[in-house]
């Protein structure tokens, strides 16, 4: 199998699928000639044609409610916002428009996209450039979230997406575009929405991660194994539908959990995933669940490293846990 | 002052922004700045004649390409420099970095980071110094990649509808970042837009300072004394990249090239050359140098900011955890 980073994964997932299926088209500011601020699209416009690459006017509000209409006459538009801090502008049409055309149509009809944007701190961007925003769209139903951390992931969880029935916001972490590295498959490669991977085996504590913070847990992870620590570690892949089963399954084995995540604390995903726990395994607590996450202030530029949920906060948390 | 003099101030400014702005990307490449940060490199004269022609208590306010403005404003060398060293003697306390310098002192009520986003808080300053009847103008600076944002509309529908005292100046750098303009505007005259809205509108290629305050002098009477919004573009040209990390190879070198033979920096500076001020010259280049060298070392001597900052500059009171 091929190496790949986590661009080129997406790249090839993009390439695949407009081989094989002429509805997908993209769309987005820079996506064309340029291949994306991040190159993710890179040489899609010279195989594919303007019609199909679509660069765009800087216009999130607009891209968003054009891909809509697009959704709606059969294309199966995969529109890229530059960076997730931009998709507000865009918030009304995904949130009033976009969620709700299953619901409004008596379940006849869906808007049926993909919408793909980097997400999370790791580049120094300060406010602007770096919010985890899973929560303000997991929050809405009739949207589906996915982050994956690995380049495998990456491309089967976007093949999946694209054939979805559903919108789904598909959330790049940023800060592992290209440190992320590993083997893909070619061709054809589909990973099922809605189901973790339990990337470590433990008896201890339960690690629950996302994005680009799987690979702090799995350090924090392997920090704790030198204290004698043997967490499990969650790789949650899609953040919803939330595969849930897989999470308190871990737990009701451990006692003890620790979640990870990018987004600040209150009302984030962690919250969720914290409660939902609480009323499924609360009687196999040994500790009462942690989170660790950004804190609830603006996404800092110089504090990126404070602010971040790095292994070297996590640690203290999994052994605080472990030895509740 | 004669003219001669001010026009010295002018070059003076328009070469503080160059130079701060060149050992800026110095202290880029050598990691003293992370993230993002955008030159102006190239578009001086436009800030620089602006604030030549605005009142200190009047209200600018641009996008995330922001250096320029800020230090044309007042805004000190050292404050600007910290605040892109993310030390805590910068004007957000090294919190915000390049793209987001605020600056109360000087009305500079920031750089924004999200495209557009900032035309309809301009529409609110003047709303505001309409209602309090104070005389202040607001000018708004955009790139032509904004021209396409929703709120770009909003902003220049309801300030015109209100007759707002304010000046939407579309700096026309020809490229929303690697994207010409002719792939993102069907019509590359942005003020053709002002008759749609009912407002007056000024276009003009920048090819030096003193035009620029000339065309801002009729604007800004038409804000203070008929409180009247305009639709400004102005044809401009930066001569790096986006950012840092774009090399701009959608221009050929020819085409910047070109465009550097015109750059007003250099027409005033050859202007003033002819008028017999070359010693005058070198003596403002030598202090333009010590200034910037000056901001480098304070910056780098500047303590970071800790952590402590953050829950007290997100809510009034201890709430932030």
């Amino acid at each position: 199998m091929p190496q790949m980073n986590m661009v080129q994964a997406i790249n090839d997932a993009l390439r695949f699928e407009m081989r094989k299926d002429p509805r997908v088209v993209l769309m987005g500011e820079d996506v064309g000639k340029v291949g994306g601020v991040f190159r993710v699209t890179q040489g899609l416009f010279d195989e594919f044609g303007d019609d199909r690459v679509i660069d765009t006017p800087l216009s999130e509000g607009g891209i968003i409610g054009t891909a809509i209409g697009m959704a709606l006459y059969g294309l199966v538009p995969v529109p890229e916002i530059q960076f997730g801090d931009f998709i507000f502008p865009a918030y009304d049409q995904i949130v009033s428009e976009l969620a709700k055309y299953r619901y409004r149509s008596g379940g006849e009809f869906s808007a049926k996209l993909v919408i793909r944007t980097p997400v999370g701190g790791g580049i120094r961007g300060g406010h602007y450039h770096s919010q985890s925003p899973e929560a303000q769209f997991i929050h809405v139903a009739g949207l589906k979230v996915v982050c994956p951390a690995t380049p495998a992931d990456a491309k089967g969880l976007l093949l999946a997406s694209i054939r979805d029935p559903d919108p789904v916001l598909f959330f790049e972490p940023k800060r592992v575009y290209r440190a992320a590295k590993g083997e893909v498959p070619e061709g054809d490669f589909v990973v099922p929405l809605g189901k973790a991977n339990v990337v470590k085996q433990g008896g201890d504590v339960t690690l629950v991660a996302w994005g680009a913070m799987l690979y702090e847990a799995l350090d924090a992870a392997q920090k704790a194994a030198e204290k004698g620590i043997d967490c499990e570690v969650v790789d949650l892949r899609t953040l919803w539908p939330l595969d849930i089963d897989t999470i308190v399954q871990s737990v009701k084995k451990t006692g003890r959990v620790v979640v990870v995540h990018e987004a600040p604390k209150s009302c984030g995903l962690g919250s969720e995933i914290v409660a939902l726990i609480n009323e499924k395994a609360f009687l196999h607590l040994e500790a009462p669940p942690k989170r660790v996450t950004g804190f609830d202030t603006p996404f800092p530029y110089t504090l990126e490293n404070e602010y971040l949920p790095l292994s070297h906060r996590i640690l203290p948390a999994v052994v605080e846990t472990a030895q509740y | 002052m004669t003219d001669h003099e001010r026009h010295l101030g002018l070059y003076r400014q328009m070469q503080l922004i160059r130079r701060f702005e060149e050992e800026a990307a110095r202290a880029y490449a050598q990691g003293k700045i992370g993230g993002f940060l955008h030159l102006y490199i190239g578009q001086e004269a436009i800030a620089v004649g602006a604030v030549a022609a605005l009142s200190a208590s009047d209200y600018v306010l641009t996008t995330y390409r922001d250096h320029g403005l800020a230090l044309a404003r007042g805004m000190s060398p050292r404050t600007a420099m910290s605040e892109l060293f993310g030390k805590a003697t910068g004007c957000s306390q090294g919190l915000g970095g390049s793209m987001h310098f605020f600056d109360v002192e000087h009305n500079m009520l920031g750089g924004y980071g999200i495209v557009g986003g900032h035309l309809p808080i301009a529409a609110g300053t003047a709303f505001a110094s309409k209602y309090r009847g104070d005389g202040r103008v607001s000018v708004v600076f955009f790139g032509e990649g904004a021209a396409s944002i929703g709120d770009c509309h909003e902003a220049m529908a309801l300030s015109a509808l209100w007759k707002l005292p304010v000046i939407f100046v579309c700096e026309n750098n020809q490229y929303a970042m690697g994207t010409p303009l002719t792939r993102t505007l069907a019509n590359d005259d942005v003020t053709a837009r002002a008759a749609g809205y009912g407002m007056a509108s000024d276009r003009f290629v920048c090819e030096n300072v003193h035009q620029v305050m000339e065309h801002f002098d009729l604007a800004i009477k038409r804000a203070r004394e008929l409180s009247e919004p305009t639709l400004m573009e102005i044809r401009t040209y930066r001569h790096r990249g986006h950012s840092m990390s774009d090399p701009g190879k959608y221009r050929t070198a020819e085409e910047v090239e070109e465009h550097k033979r015109r750059d007003p920096l250099v027409v005033s500076r050859t202007a003033l050359e002819k008028a017999g001020l070359g010693d005058k010259l070198t003596e403002l280049d030598a202090s333009v140098e010590t200034e910037v060298q000056d901001a480098i070392k304070f910056a780098d001597d500047s303590p970071e900011p800790g952590p402590e900052l953050l829950a007290a500059t997100t809510y009034k009171g201890a709430f932030a955890r």
